[in-house]
């Protein structure tokens, strides 16, 4: 598959929180407002191209070579895990200013399943090192387009007379399950369309 | 075989956990961020109202902001002259004082007994939610919108409502954190000096005609106040009176003769607007 179709396939047609259901946790939790909100995704982002590369690699350099594949998901957390610290403490160390932007986020992002989802959907899906690598950044994009999407709809709810039983959570949930159900509308039959 | 395959796994799981974690143990030894002692002890002075005057985020914020970042140590208004002592002393700097304090004024006069008013407004009591229905529900779009979205942000109780649904600053309470500012959506309330005797109590930039047949209170540009207190640094643009308050001239003249009333003294709470008759209705 070219990487345009990987593209516009993880943004839109499998959008990870939208139509694949993972992440849900902070597309719920860190949609209330629109800075937070950006910030998150563009951490998960960063997270999802870090993880992909490393599971890859940990992926096609240990496990196949021992034959021990079936251990992929406690290896891909673990390894995650530790990538994230890592990039925890450089950040900081170089540069404060982005560290104050994600550096609350990255915490919450380290077991987060869409973070592991990518890691296994690459594999599953046979992806060589750049396919993984942009699958990962794909991904983060589209949960930064769903999560922007969400944090600017819930910022004019806050606005709106709902009824008392709703407001908060239970319009945020609604208000996703549409959202979800626009986003069918990207099937594969578009990408057949657009890239013949 | 299958001992083979658990020996593999054992071994490869704890390989790649005791690397990653002595990995992260030496990492966490070689970037470590020091942190200066002085941050939190200014952190401690400062009075912790997080209100943002001095432009960082948070008294936090401000104290890494005076420590690393060599900001000024007289921005903290809340503070006053007290902290900006401790801090200078805490950082060797002398106590230069900030100048005169600044506080929030409602430039605005207008309720339902001398404004018009285009719509009844029934939505949720927030001056920014109002503003999206046409610019608020009074004709003037350069009012108070009187929905008291400043007196729920004022970290200090510094503003209140009277009983004829007008906003006022108490200036001995307020901070001068200029949240209220922010977050008035038609810009109607303004920060003047703590020693200002008198303030144009109007907002409007729309021509006199305009503003009279809206309001009885507002600014119509007549220029009367220039000429009566050339002292008292009165300018007239676009239709408003403003004025500079570096010149110290009388303003009782101007006060007086304001066809207005719309120039009125700062420090008192309730003011001597002529009643209006409550003829003016909701435009059909």
């Amino acid at each position: 598959m070219s990487y345009i179709g990987i593209i516009i396939t993880f943004v839109f047609i499998n959008n990870f929180i939208l139509t694949q259901f993972l992440g849900l946790c902070p597309f719920i939790g860190v949609s209330k407002d629109v800075e937070s909100a950006v910030g998150m995704g563009f951490a998960v982002t960063f997270v999802m191209a870090m993880a992909s590369i490393a599971s890859w690699a940990i992926y096609h350099y240990v496990l196949v070579p021992l034959d021990i594949v079936f251990l992929q998901t406690i290896s891909f957390i673990l390894v995650i895990a530790a990538l994230v610290q890592l990039v925890e403490l450089v950040i900081q160390k170089i540069s404060p200013a982005l560290y104050k932007a994600l550096g609350i986020f990255l915490p919450l992002i380290t077991t987060n399943c869409a973070v592991l989802g990518i890691a296994i959907i690459n594999v599953r899906n046979d992806y060589n090192a750049l396919e993984s690598f942009i699958a990962g950044i794909a991904a983060g994009l589209g949960f930064l387009l769903a999560i922007l999407l969400m944090s600017t709809i819930r910022v004019k709810l806050d606005l709106e007379w709902i009824p008392k039983s709703f407001r908060g959570i239970p319009i945020a949930f609604v208000t996703g399950g549409l959202m979800a159900l626009a986003f069918m509308a990207f099937d594969n039959a578009l990408l057949n369309n657009l890239l013949g | 075989m299958v001992f083979i395959k658990i020996f593999y796994a054992f071994i490869s799981v704890t390989l790649m956990g005791g690397i990653l974690g002595i990995g992260l143990a030496i990492a966490a030894r070689l970037l470590v961020v020091k942190k200066d002692k002085r941050v939190s002890a200014v952190e401690e002075i400062l009075p912790g109202a997080n209100c943002g005057a001095c432009g960082f985020p948070g008294c936090s914020g401000y104290a890494e902001g005076i420590v690393n970042k060599d900001a000024d140590i007289n921005l903290c208004s809340p503070g006053g002259p007290t902290v900006l002592a401790k801090i200078a002393e805490i950082m060797g700097k002398e106590a230069a004082s900030s100048g005169e304090k600044m506080v929030a004024q409602v430039h605005c006069r207008g309720n339902r007994d001398t404004s018009v008013f285009s719509y009844n407004y029934k939505g949720i009591e927030d001056c920014n939610a109002m503003y999206s229905m046409f610019g608020g529900d009074k004709d003037c779009k350069y009012s108070c919108l009187a929905r008291g979205s400043c007196i729920k942000v004022c970290p200090v109780d510094a503003i209140s409502r009277d009983e004829k649904n007008r906003i006022w600053v108490n200036k001995d309470l307020c901070i001068s954190c200029g949240k209220c500012v922010d977050v008035c959506p038609t810009g109607a309330i303004k920060m003047i000096p703590y020693s200002a005797d008198a303030i144009v109590a109007c907002n409007s930039l729309d021509k006199g005609g305009k503003v009279k047949k809206y309001c009885s209170v507002g600014c119509i540009g007549c220029k009367i106040c220039e000429k009566k207190s050339p002292e008292g640094g009165f300018v007239v643009e676009n239709f408003l009176a403003t004025i500079n308050y570096d010149m110290e001239g009388d303003r009782s003249g101007a006060m007086d003769s304001c066809p207005a009333k719309c120039i009125i003294a700062a420090d008192t709470a309730e003011l001597t607007i002529p009643e209006v008759e409550e003829t003016q209705k909701v435009n059909e």
